[in-house]
């Protein structure tokens, strides 16, 4: 392996995470938080183009390579590591301040991989170290969801390598460029990306594995592996038509069960679904404006939904209840906690002067460019969607809503400064989206002040926000929330939504019936032949043994003469 | 001047120290002898490699008899890394084997372990350097003798019923062998590899010659454990001492592959064998058979030494499809493969002498959190284990890749599929000994196990750490494995 510069800044977060357990105390704080400083530093140097290369086998590995686009993602992904350490300063559990710390310079890997085999390896340490994230919680619910999590990863990491494989045979080349779907190997590709990203049919994997986390883990979570999924779509696929149709499920999809689910991580979770079905719908209208857009989305996204995520990991942390049902009236001994986590909440719902907004509109944006009418529509209803279970269910029933009676301070110092942080970033960047916009991949030309944008988004979030407040009476005659809004979801949501998901969901466990029974099968089979007790395992006796050979050579002979 | 005669000390000196350690019968002074054999026999064999790569074969006449009269010993680049791969092992696992002997063998028999494995390590190299077909064979006796001694030293009593039956099925294919060879004597007249090379093409289509190659074949696919003659191996592998495990797991079949790839490729080079037999269909249909059943009987051990048995079964149907491509990309995959098979293979048959050493037991039961008890062993295991299942930046990777892509270039898409399926084969047996050893609490009562000492390790982890190095920086490998490939595909039409 030849070296030629820059050190690589993803391995600076990798070795570093490495070596912090053997740190203790302060140092150990100290160094969590200096890490992805220095990451961000050495990702700021970084020239355009390839900065570190190495030969393997006969190919040319493009370890860093830097553009804009990745630079960005770089970017926001050692800010996250750094927010993401002080949230979980006070976590006892070292392992997965380490993981997470590993995950972040995976995705910090991946967005400045230059080819495929390095981009591999990064993306399979990053789903090895997400694993360890969950696992570290401890319970036997995170083991369990950690091993459901291993086992689709390992199935979109065949899928990648498949494709990788396929790909270089093609072409001859391992470089990560854009693509179009069209062969073996581009599909197998794209299949290995949209796992990552909780596309369908394998969304669940998402809101089953990050809500098992501890308090700080999802946070480490919610950022790392769909960002980078969504990074490698915006680098691989831009302006692949299906992924519109994808991202536009994904929306709905989250959006539904959202509004269904009480566990508030879930919820949250349920919405980075929602979320990253507009990136992923901006990467296929694939227009400058909505590339552009999905990256700045991602961006932010990152921002707000890590800051949501805190706010809830505070309230689990200080009353350790999860269910929104039991939660409530918080706003009176955690006013901290409850100003970030509405921070987030609009953020999320893109409010004016929040970041959401200067990033989302420009989705919305390209779609209207390019008069792609339905996702338009839906892209809309989305946001209104978004407002709905995002904006105002999460902070209403963990903060408001009824007295539930705790009164709980607010968290730690560190957890109470990563979320002001955040908070800030969220205001300062809706307030002052140029820099933002400064860093993005294309230049541009777009005002979000305007007042048409302004009043629409306005127009939208006020009546979805009456929407929720002329049902609530509804909801809140019982602490089962999930029932009343199944009500909503089955008179509304079914006609656009349900009847698909039903069918898809229908054809899922057929098929998964159908794949457990061969499976058990096949398994019986293979242990009745080659278990302890089969045929094929069986050894010793010299008889047989030489009966082969004289077999084996029978049939060599004959071969040989016929 | 001594420069010259390197060929032949490579072999000579550890036949001659082999007596020296009967002789000196206190184990301390013996594994002294071995150890340095071991270390001067890598020295040498290293310095063949780089001499070889340089300037090409290196030819060295017995006693200045010139070939094709006298024995040649001839080095190419296949040869001069198989002599690496021994060498290496055999350096590696000599500081090992001080402690893992003094636990697992008797003390006074000690030192006949170490004449043994003195033998095993000249027959083996014998094999490697030699350019004769019939001196070849005397070295495979040479080896296989020692290794019957070595396996029926197993504190198991059930080692000597394994190492009997591996006698039995040794010496049938070695007569297979030497049947082959004394046929191919009759039509030619000549014993020495190149020019019976010359010489074949013109009695090729004689049935003399086609049942030659039948036994030649079949014999060598007894002592490489191709399937379905792999039943001695998993005994043998199973009940012998954990260090002769590791030494001839990583070596003895590799040098059978080698012989075979000499046979085929050499010997046979010059005759278009693919075309006057149906060799291609025969191997891989082998091949993947052996890489299937191996890995599913795998799955289902519960003695990890077993497991990895027919786990070795099961790569070593990778090594034969990489030849039975018969192409340059092929051939290199399986030479590199058996190159990295030894490292994995070894790293993780020494990590279960660790075991051994301290638990007395390699049932997957008795291994319940040795993950936190043992760190440093079990890591090791999961590092061979990785590279088993051939995760990228293990030299597992790069022989699949290789292999797969032999198999794309010739178009066979079903074939590439099979061999990433059945790497997912190795994905499982690996993980039961993941999720015993780190996600199982310790038994109740047990007793408190510390780490293995610092001598055994060590090797592990240079065997573990090398299946890491080799799997990021293959640029070497792969030269050598490529030249190699190259040099003897080369004669072939």
């Amino acid at each position: 392996m030849t070296a030629s510069s820059a050190f690589p800044p993803a391995l600076v977060l990798i070795l570093g995470g490495l070596l912090l357990p053997l740190l203790r105390g302060y140092a150990r704080g100290i160094a969590a938080l200096a890490l992805p400083l220095l990451t961000m530093w050495l990702v700021w140097q970084l020239p355009d183009g390839v900065s570190l290369s190495a030969r393997f086998l006969e190919y040319r590995l493009e370890l860093v390579e830097a553009d804009a686009l990745g630079r960005l993602f770089a970017i926001i992904f050692a800010i996250m590591a750094f927010a993401g350490a002080l949230f979980a300063l006070n976590q006892p559990r070292v392992a997965e301040l380490a993981a997470g710390s590993v995950s972040a310079g995976c995705a910090i890997g991946i967005a400045l991989a230059g080819d495929l085999i390095t981009l591999f390896v990064f993306w399979e340490v990053m789903a090895v170290a997400s694993i360890v994230i969950v696992w570290s919680r401890g319970t036997e619910e995170s083991y369990r969801a950690s091993m459901r999590y291993l086992q689709i990863h390992l199935l979109g990491g065949v899928l990648l390598m498949a494709g990788i494989v396929a790909q270089v045979a093609d072409t001859g080349t391992i470089a990560f460029t854009a693509m179009t779907p069209g062969t073996p190997g581009t599909w197998l590709i794209l299949a290995g990306f949209l796992i990552n990203a909780g596309a369908p049919p394998l969304s669940v994997w998402l809101p089953d594995a990050y809500p098992e986390a501890s308090y700080s883990g999802t946070v480490f979570l919610s950022a790392f592996t769909t960002k980078a999924a969504v990074y490698v779509l915006l680098r691989g696929f831009p302006g692949v038509e299906v992924l519109i149709y994808v991202g536009l499920y994904m929306m709905l999809y989250g959006i539904i069960y959202a509004l269904l689910e009480n566990d508030m991580r879930r919820i949250l979770a349920y919405s980075i679904v929602n979320q990253v079905g507009f990136m992923v719908t901006g990467i296929g209208i694939g227009t400058e404006m909505a590339l552009n857009g999905a990256a700045a989305h991602a961006f932010t996204h990152i921002i707000y939904k890590a800051l949501l995520l805190m706010s809830a990991g505070s309230v689990l942390y200080m009353t350790g209840k999860r269910k929104c049902s039991d939660l409530g009236g918080l706003f009176q001994s955690m006013p901290i906690t409850t100003l970030c986590g509405i921070v987030g909440a609009l953020s999320i719902s893109s409010f004016p002067l929040t970041s959401g907004f200067i990033s989302k509109s420009m989705i919305s944006q390209g779609a209207a460019d390019e008069r792609l009418l339905i996702p338009w529509f839906l892209l809309a209803a989305g946001s209104a969607g978004v407002f709905l279970h995002a904006g105002i269910k999460f902070p209403w029933f963990v903060f408001f809503q009824k007295d539930s009676g705790l009164r709980p301070p607010d968290p730690p110092l560190n957890m109470r400064l990563a979320m002001v942080l955040f908070s800030i970033l969220c205001i300062g960047l809706g307030i002052w989206p140029e820099p933002l916009y400064a860093l993005l991949p294309y230049p541009v030309e777009y005002a979000p002040y305007s007042v048409p944008h302004v009043v629409n988004m306005l127009q939208l979030l006020l009546f979805s926000g009456l929407a929720f407040f002329i049902m609530l009476p509804l909801m809140e005659r019982t602490l089962t929330i999930t029932l009343d809004i199944d009500w909503f979801y089955r008179t509304v949501g079914k006609r656009v939504f349900g009847g698909a998901a039903t069918l898809t969901s229908n054809l899922l466990r057929g098929f998964e019936t159908a794949v457990r029974y061969w499976v058990g099968a096949l398994i019986a089979f293979t242990f009745r032949q080659a278990g302890p007790q089969g045929v094929l395992a069986r050894t010793g006796a010299v008889g047989s043994m030489v009966t082969w050979v004289v077999v084996l050579l029978g049939v060599y002979l004959l071969l040989y003469f016929v | 001047m001594i420069a010259a005669h390197l060929p032949a000390l490579q072999v000579v000196v550890p036949l001659i120290s082999a007596p020296l350690c009967l002789l000196l019968r206190r184990p301390g002074a013996a594994w002294t002898v071995a150890l340095a054999v071991s270390w001067f026999a890598l020295a040498v064999a290293l310095s063949l490699l780089i001499e070889v790569s340089i300037g090409g074969p290196v030819s060295y006449p017995i006693g200045d008899w010139a070939a094709p009269w006298g024995i040649e010993y001839r080095v190419d680049q296949v040869g001069a890394l198989v002599l690496v791969i021994v060498t290496a092992i055999g350096a590696v696992v000599m500081p090992f084997a001080g402690a893992s002997v003094a636990h697992e063998i008797a003390s006074d028999r000690a030192y006949l372990f170490y004449t043994m494995y003195l033998l095993c390590l000249t027959g083996l190299l014998g094999i490697a350097i030699t350019g004769d077909v019939f001196n070849l064979f005397v070295f495979l006796e040479i080896s296989s003798l020692s290794s019957y001694v070595l396996i029926s030293m197993g504190q198991d009593r059930r080692a000597l019923t394994a190492a009997y039956n591996y006698l039995v099925m040794g010496t049938v294919g070695a007569t297979f062998y030497v049947i082959g060879v004394g046929m191919m004597y009759m039509m030619t007249g000549t014993l020495n590899m190149a020019d019976l090379a010359t010489r074949l093409p013109a009695v090729a289509d004689t049935r003399t010659i086609l049942m030659a190659l039948a036994f030649l074949t079949v014999g060598l696919s007894l002592k490489l454990a191709l399937f379905p003659l792999h039943t001695w191996l998993p005994n043998a592998y199973t009940y012998a001492p954990s260090v002769v495990t590791a030494f001839l797991a990583a070596t003895a079949t590799k040098v059978a592959v080698y012989a075979f790839i000499r046979v085929y490729f050499t010997v046979f080079g010059e005759v278009d064998l693919f075309e006057i037999a149906p060799m291609v269909p025969i191997l891989m249909v082998l091949a993947l058979a052996g890489m299937f059943v191996g890995s599913a009987v795998a799955i289902f051990q519960n003695n990890l030494k077993r497991m990895l048995a027919y786990s070795s079964i099961a790569q070593i149907g990778y090594m034969v499809l990489g030849l039975s491509f018969a192409s340059v990309t092929g051939l290199a995959g399986g030479i590199i493969h058996l190159f990295n098979h030894a490292l994995m293979k070894s790293a993780l048959f020494l990590a279960l002498g660790c075991v051994v050493l301290r638990l007395g037991t390699v049932h997957i039961d008795g291994l319940r959190g040795l993950g936190r008890r043992m760190p440093l062993t079990m890591a090791a295991f999961v590092v061979g284990g990785l590279s088993l299942i051939g995760v990228p930046l293990t030299v597992g990777f790069i022989s699949k890749w290789y292999l797969v892509q032999a198999a794309l270039e010739k178009g066979w898409w079903p074939i590439a599929g099979l061999i990433v399926l059945s790497s997912l084969l190795a994905v499982i047996y690996v993980w039961r000994v993941v999720e015993i050893a780190y996600f199982r609490p310790a038994p109740e009562g047990s007793a408190a196990v510390e780490e293995a000492p610092i001598f055994m390790l060590a090797p592990t982890w240079i065997m573990a750490g090398a299946s890491i190095y080799f799997g990021i920086d293959a640029t070497a490998t792969l030269e050598v494995a490529r030249g190699a490939a190259e040099f003897l595909i080369k004669g072939a039409p």
